[in-house]
């Protein structure tokens, strides 16, 4: 009984100190249509072939405002491209390198250990050519967000007429899913802004949801891994406990 | 010169031994040392503390190697521990997740104290020092919070910092002096980090004492009766080691479901936005485990009144062991203590409930009553309960509580082991 | 105090209660197997979180220009956070580094195993005795050694124009790292 109790309290605790970090979250944020994602859950990986078609929306559409700095081209590796597709995409950028041997800056292609080139050599640039508003780096913005993956399809195909007496800004649009539902950055996914190689249907939806996980791989590139080490140490942790109660049965046998 | 008295018959520990008998202490505080043979699980939340503590120190080690304390480089810095280091997101991750549940842990202990009287005579020493190990577990658990330099970092430091400027004179100069300039930045970060890295240790000195302490007086039990004699105890080794080892298992499978799986689970998403000094998060609520202090914070509508309040509901842990008149200890045998013990339970969870709100409405209500029942546990109900409830009889023994209902008289001893084992 | 307290002052062994001796034996023998095996599985990710990170792995190579190095010049470069020389030998320095007999070396090694054009010596700049960057000694400069090639300034180490050591206290030649000529006035290192 003692046993019990404990047990009991001990759970309690647990569920209690729990919810309140589940209130401290559930305070926030509008209700979002919820997708199905198949790097959700603790078996969930990402799904390559869909990050690569999100890297191409990435690449096509996103990257031409939005930076992704603390990414490396060569972690295009974990989404299945090649060592040769990598090395092709880098080199189509340009970044800056020197000063050479006569101490000039110059330009030179992208290799595969740099970072991604960023749209803008600076935020303020950035804010000029979009209308004041700074568009923010894509690095970790699925962990960033209320919602992650959600948030981000939800808020690409969240744009709508805005509902009567609601004035939106010049150079701002209505957005469903954006906290104070004027964002600065207009739609930009419609159907058929890319052509996928695969044949997949580039819906506005499909489109946005493939671009989010691409940015849920690059957000934390070694999740898959995080996951599958979890459930190693896991059922190490069941068995060892499960020994170690043996253990401790056997002992305390002798008291009781 | 006389060496000491070395029992041990190795000749290599016999040497060491009898020049510096620590293996002889270690042996009589971790071996020999006799528990009371009917504690519960409860008393385990001490030792996984304490092992927790060992992890986030191994873990923040291996993290300073790798992380720079200034503010263009530091966010920075985590993200390529995240993602570059051989392992970096599982360190960084495991130093994130044990402290919470790091806290969680000494939450259980601190009630399980509570709820048995392990405060009272002659045990104050052990309560004073756990409480100020409390209060350098939340100075820690601060400072590192600001160190990846997010979003949450820079107003969590700039908001507790300012809660000095509440007091008249001597505040203003003081936060000035905290942040190293006219707002938190760089001398701040830095600074934060050197002290993030000092306090674990100073933290382990502390738990050093407060072990020490407690071997002086022997462990507290659920019936808050002394050992009478060999038949109520049992050596701490492998007795308790092995409970322990059993307990801290079971909290670590716990603790993996939240590190791998859901990591980011008790953070908040804007710690991944890095620090702007120009913006404040919409939404800005501490840690689950400072959400009851932050909502006596806020009960009292005055500023130095809000945080007089806070730091004084602490402050007041510090003389529990005189506040509380009652000559026994456990509250099994207290049942109107035990009725309003639970209820400054489902108080601490309401306050946290309030912290984790906006104050609006009902929750300011709550938040003022909430703050009304705890000091008036401390400083009303355990001073008058303790004169007035009339508790049950104690057993006469642990060992009789335990045989009560028949069974076998003769309870087993415990090994006969070789001190070299040890 | 060759035993320890028995709660009970009965001299039994723990967990005499139950079960046979040999079984309670390979119970925790096991379980302290698991638990030593799970703490050394521990130790591994904070003892390879020291290892090279991924980013330092992947700049593990560099591309050079040598187009302007003229004969009896060198440059050095920074790889892997280490000097390499890359210098452009003259007729006579190839020569000399060819016609070394192997008794006289104390690393023998022929210079055609270490160069894979004649005129382009490329070596990793660290002394191999405790790791300090030689100078170059050829004729012309201050000349402190006999083999025209490097001396290394802490103890005196003296390398031949092949970079291989003749005489002092290193034990080695000097390294040649992994490189290839992409163009021929292109080399990658690493």
């Amino acid at each position: 009984m003692r046993t019990m109790k404990s047990i009991i309290f001990a759970a309690a605790a647990v569920a209690v100190s729990f919810g309140f970090a589940e209130v401290a979250k559930a305070n926030e944020g509008i209700e979002l249509p919820q997708q199905i994602w198949a790097q959700s859950g603790p078996f969930g990986r990402i799904d390559k072939t869909q990050a690569r078609r999100g890297f191409q929306v990435f690449k096509e559409i996103c990257a031409n405002c939005h930076s992704l700095g603390l990414v490396s081209y060569r972690n295009l590796r974990g989404i299945g491209f090649t060592e040769d597709q990598v090395k092709e995409i880098a080199a189509s950028a340009q970044v800056q390198d020197g000063p050479n041997d006569q101490g000039e800056m110059f330009m030179r292609p992208a290799i595969q250990s740099d970072r991604f080139v960023k749209p803008f050599e600076n935020d303020k640039k950035a804010r000029v050519a979009n209308n004041g508003s700074l568009p923010p780096d894509l690095s970790v913005i699925v962990k960033a967000r209320h919602g992650g993956e959600d948030y981000i399809a939800a808020l690409l195909t969240g744009y709508a007429d805005a509902p009567a007496g609601f004035s939106v800004p010049d150079g701002k649009y209505y957005n469903k899913y954006f906290p104070g539902n004027t964002v600065g950055m207009p739609q930009m996914l419609f159907d058929d802004s890319v052509t996928y190689a695969d044949g997949t249907k580039a819906t506005a939806l499909q489109e946005a949801k493939d671009v989010a996980v691409f940015l849920s791989y690059v957000a934390e590139p070694t999740q898959d891994e995080r996951k599958a080490l979890g459930v190693k140490v896991i059922l190490f942790l069941v068995v060892f406990s499960g020994l170690m109660y043996a253990c401790k049965r056997q002992l305390w046998a002798g008291l009781h | 010169m006389a060496l000491y008295p070395s029992k041990f018959k190795n000749p290599l520990i016999n040497w060491i031994d009898s020049r510096l008998p620590i293996v002889t202490l270690m042996h009589h505080e971790y071996i020999e040392f006799q528990m009371p043979r009917n504690i519960n699980y409860l008393w385990a939340f001490g030792a996984i503390g304490m092992l927790l503590l060992m992890l986030m120190i191994g873990t923040g080690i291996m993290l300073a190697m790798q992380y720079t304390p200034n503010t263009g480089l530091a966010f920075a810095s985590v993200e390529h521990i995240m993602r570059d280091v051989n392992f970096g997101w599982l360190l960084r991750y495991m130093h994130a997740n044990a402290g919470a549940f790091f806290f969680l842990a000494i939450y259980v202990h601190i009630f399980r104290g509570l709820y048995y009287g392990s405060y009272q005579k002659p045990r104050e020493m052990i309560w004073i020092l756990g409480v100020l190990l409390y209060l350098l577990m939340m100075a820690t658990g601060f400072l590192g919070y600001v160190l990846p330099w997010g979003q949450m970092s820079f107003w969590a430091a700039t908001v507790i910092t300012n809660l000095f400027s509440a007091f008249p004179v001597v505040g203003d100069p003081i936060v000035t002096w905290l942040w190293g300039g006219f707002s938190v930045d760089n001398p701040t970060l830095n600074r934060f980090f050197a002290l993030h890295y000092l306090l674990p240790f100073v933290l382990l000195g502390v738990v050093i004492l407060h072990v020490a302490a407690l071997h002086i007086t022997g462990s507290n039990n659920p019936l808050g009766i002394d050992i009478k004699g060999p038949q109520d105890s049992v050596p701490f080794h492998p007795y308790v080691t092995i409970k322990d080892i059993f307990a801290f298992c079971v909290y670590l499978i716990l603790f993996s479901v939240f590190l791998f799986f859901m990591p980011n689970y008790m953070g908040h998403p804007d710690n991944y936005i890095p620090a702007n000094p120009l913006v404040t998060p919409a939404h800005i609520v501490p840690e689950w485990y400072f959400l009851p202090w932050y909502a006596i914070l806020r009960a009292i509508p005055d500023k130095l009144g809000g945080t007089l309040a806070m730091f004084a509901a602490v402050l007041v842990l510090f003389v529990l062991p005189w506040l509380d008149t009652s000559k026994v200890k456990s509250m099994v045998f207290k049942p109107l203590t035990r009725f309003c013990f639970w209820l400054f339970v489902a108080d601490c969870i309401i306050l946290g409930f309030c912290g984790a709100n906006n104050p609006e409405g009902i929750w300011v209500i709550a938040s003022r009553l909430g703050t009304l029942y705890y000091f008036g546990y401390f400083l009303v109900l355990l001073p008058l309960l303790g004169k007035i409830e009339q508790p049950k009889p104690l057993p006469a023994s642990i060992s009789e509580s335990i045989l009560k209902g028949g069974g076998s008289v003769h309870a087993h001893g415990a090994t006969a082991q070789p001190m070299e084992k040890a | 105090m060759s035993t320890i307290a028995h709660p009970s002052g009965a001299g039994t062994a723990p967990g005499d209660g139950g079960g046979d001796a040999s079984r309670r034996n390979f119970l925790y023998l096991a379980t302290t197997a698991v638990g030593a095996a799970g703490v050394g599985a521990l130790a591994w990710p904070f003892i390879d979180s020291m290892n090279p990170a991924a980013d330092t792995l992947a700049l593990a190579s560099i591309e050079v220009d040598i187009a302007s190095v003229k004969p009896g010049e060198q440059i050095v470069v920074t790889w892997q956070g280490k000097p390499v020389f890359i210098r452009h030998r003259t007729p006579d320095e190839i020569k000399a580094a060819e016609s070394v007999k192997p008794e006289e070396m104390k690393d023998p090694q022929p210079d055609s195993a270490r160069v894979q054009k004649p005129e382009w010596l490329i070596l990793i700049g660290i002394c191999t005795h405790l790791g300090c960057v030689p100078n170059f000694d050829g004729q012309n400069s201050s000349h402190l050694g006999q083999f025209n090639g490097w001396f290394c300034p802490c103890h005196g180490s003296q390398y031949d124009t092949s970079g291989r050591i003749r005489k002092g206290p290193a034990p080695k030649n000097l390294g040649v790292p992994k490189y290839a000529f992409l163009k021929d006035t292109v080399v990658k290192i690493g």
